[in-house]
């Protein structure tokens, strides 16, 4: 009788969680007929490609598709994977393996960082990128991006590099190799897999950030994804099929990352590297 | 990279050990390098400017690219906030939605964290992986989806209340056609469906934080406790939550954080910044900076009360967790 009460309360926590996904997925495949039919279909009874294909052949506006608008987001998104990974990996590699001065201070300033809002620094920020001619430009995404998830990319890279045994390290240098030899055919492939995760969290938050995108790039041609579904899709009586299509594939990615991560996360990293 | 401290291994090879040590000891800064210029740059550097901006009259792009003058205006623009009545409609606005949706996310999340710490195998990662489905949503995305649900004309909501008997519908709202109804348009509405929005995105944490820090204490604990005839509520404050005391401050102080300066779901459901009774601070705060005409050094002010908020807010909590270890 309990064991009831609980799996139907687990039931009722799994549908308020998933069914906006559920109902996203599901609208994007309904013929409009079925979208703004007076009872709605818990199931698309005739499903249809049309709303992905309107969306992916079309332009949004003359000469810019949504396909466009995908690469303009990849191409920030990957970037700033890309260097704030390097930078990552280096401070990563400078707390979890040496002792200094600055440790600590170093640590606590990545923490205390990530506290800023960083809705307070879309001003100044729009001051240095106005500055700097950035203005109107994907660089400018790609290093505010590299500034927001820099702290977090370093903190957790911190732990996976940790995780390496440095005895490793040790018998790859006392076979005589340098530091250079051991940072690349050590460290780096046992750290490869905390690497991509860090990567996976770096890039969902330079693929869904909003504002910073909303403010920094006039030209329409040059909108990331989410500022162009805001300005095309936010209007009055939407035609809510190609909005749930473009959202679906706006979303998809970042699930799967989202999950990849978590898997990632759990498996041992260097599971049976020293053995005796 | 610098070629100078990742030498190839013959220069090793030759060097002595007292060479060798001054050498390490310089190269963790040389790593540390590119991310503390970073950092400094893209986020301290911009934290000290949003405050030095808030001291100016700042209304044209020039005049931010250094082509014009900045007139000095002291506190003038903080003084031109506190004396506006609007001032105190924004901060109601944020402190209160602050407040229920930290209230409500840790609720729920505490209660699925226990939930998921009792369901069977199978129940619990079909559970944990619906959630983790409202988790990896994109705020952008998951409020459209929302948006759709509470549609007007076709939206599922609008749907529901249209499919209530007429007379209890009648009795209840006053109307039984849904149809066309403004379910945005009342201030409280709104802040109704924004908490639903916001609270769906970040209960999952709460969740899965909880859940992990359960799985930290040892089951005896709680089986002994209920051997003794305890209620599950008793358990719950006399032995889970003292135990998981510094989990719940860490993620209060997280939720408050998160929760202050929500942005991305309000400026989405409410299709821009132009719904003034609806605002909380950082859409108010973006709204006079680039809303024409453009108050860049009024925005910043603004900018900096909130964080100067947030700051109150995680230093409270901080010291309130420390007090708290001190007594225990």
């Amino acid at each position: 009788m309990k064991k009831v009460a609980l799996n139907g309360a687990g039931l009722l926590v799994a549908l308020f969680a998933a069914f906006p996904v559920y109902w996203m997925i599901s609208t994007s495949l309904k013929p409009s007929s079925e979208i703004f039919s007076a009872t709605p279909q818990p199931v698309p009874t005739h499903p249809t490609l049309a709303h992905y294909r309107e969306i992916l052949t079309g332009n949004l506006i003359p000469g810019v598709s949504f396909l466009d608008f995908f690469l303009n987001s990849a191409l920030v998104a990957v970037s700033t994977v890309v260097l704030s990974g390097l930078v990552a990996l280096l401070a990563a590699t400078a707390v979890a393996r040496f002792r200094f001065k600055l440790r600590t201070s170093f640590l606590i300033m990545l923490l205390v960082v990530q506290m800023i809002p960083l809705e307070a620094l879309v001003i100044p920020l729009f001051l240095m990128i106005q500055r700097l001619g950035l203005y109107n430009t994907l660089p400018s995404l790609i290093l505010t991006y590299l500034g927001f998830s820099l702290p977090f990319a370093v903190w957790m890279l911190r732990g996976f590099v940790a995780a390496v045994p440095k005895e490793l390290e040790e018998a790859a240098a006392i076979d005589g190799a340098s530091r250079a030899q051991i940072f690349r055919r050590v460290l780096f492939p046992l750290v490869a897999p905390g690497l991509v995760a860090t990567s996976i969290f770096s890039f969902i938050t330079a693929w869904n950030e909003l504002i910073f995108a909303l403010t920094f790039i006039n030209d329409q041609g040059s909108y990331t994804l989410p500022v162009a579904m805001t300005f095309f899709f936010g209007r009055d009586d939407t035609n809510w099929g190609p909005v749930m299509a473009a959202s679906t594939l706006f979303t998809l990615p970042v699930i799967i990352f989202f999950l990849l991560v978590q898997r990632r996360m759990v498996s041992g990293l260097v599971a049976g590297a020293v053995k005796g | 990279m610098s070629s100078q401290t990742l030498s190839p291994e013959t220069a090793a090879a030759r060097e002595t050990p007292a060479r060798r040590r001054r050498r390490v000891d310089r190269l963790p800064y040389l790593l540390l390098l590119p991310a503390l210029v970073i950092i400094g740059v893209l986020l301290l550097w911009p934290l000290g400017q949003v405050v030095v901006m808030s001291f100016y009259r700042l209304n044209t792009v020039r005049q931010l690219r250094g082509d014009r003058e900045w007139p000095w205006v002291g506190l003038g623009n903080y003084a031109d906030i506190l004396s506006d009545p609007f001032f105190l409609t924004v901060l109601r606005n944020t402190v209160l939605f602050a407040a229920a949706n930290v209230l409500l996310t840790m609720v729920l999340g505490t209660l699925v964290g226990l939930l998921l710490n009792r369901l069977g195998r199978k129940m619990a990662t079909f559970v944990a992986s619906c959630v983790m489905l409202a988790w990896a949503t994109p705020a952008l995305t998951g409020t459209i989806v929302w948006k759709w649900i509470f549609d007007d004309t076709s939206g599922l909501v609008t749907w529901l209340f249209n499919a209530l008997p007429d007379g209890l519908s009648t009795s209840l709202f006053g109307r039984s056609d849904w149809t066309g109804y403004g379910w945005f348009n009342s201030p409280l509405l709104f802040f109704a469906i924004l908490t639903l929005v916001v609270v769906w995105h970040s209960f999952p944490f709460i969740a899965v934080s909880v859940l992990a820090g359960l799985k930290s204490v040892p089951s005896e604990l709680h089986e002994a406790a209920r051997v003794d005839g305890a209620s599950p509520w008793r358990v719950f404050w006399k032995i889970t939550f003292p135990l998981l005391r510094p989990v719940f401050g860490i993620l209060i102080v997280l939720s408050t954080i998160w929760d202050f300066k929500v942005f991305t779901q309000q400026f989405v459901l409410a299709g821009g910044t132009q719904d003034r009774p609806t605002f909380m601070l950082a859409i108010y705060s973006y709204a006079e900076a680039f809303s024409p005409p453009p108050k860049y050094g009024l925005g910043a002010a603004i900018a900096v009360i909130l964080t100067l908020i947030l700051l109150m807010v995680t230093g409270f909590y901080v010291r309130m967790v420390l007090r708290q270890e001190d007594e225990s």
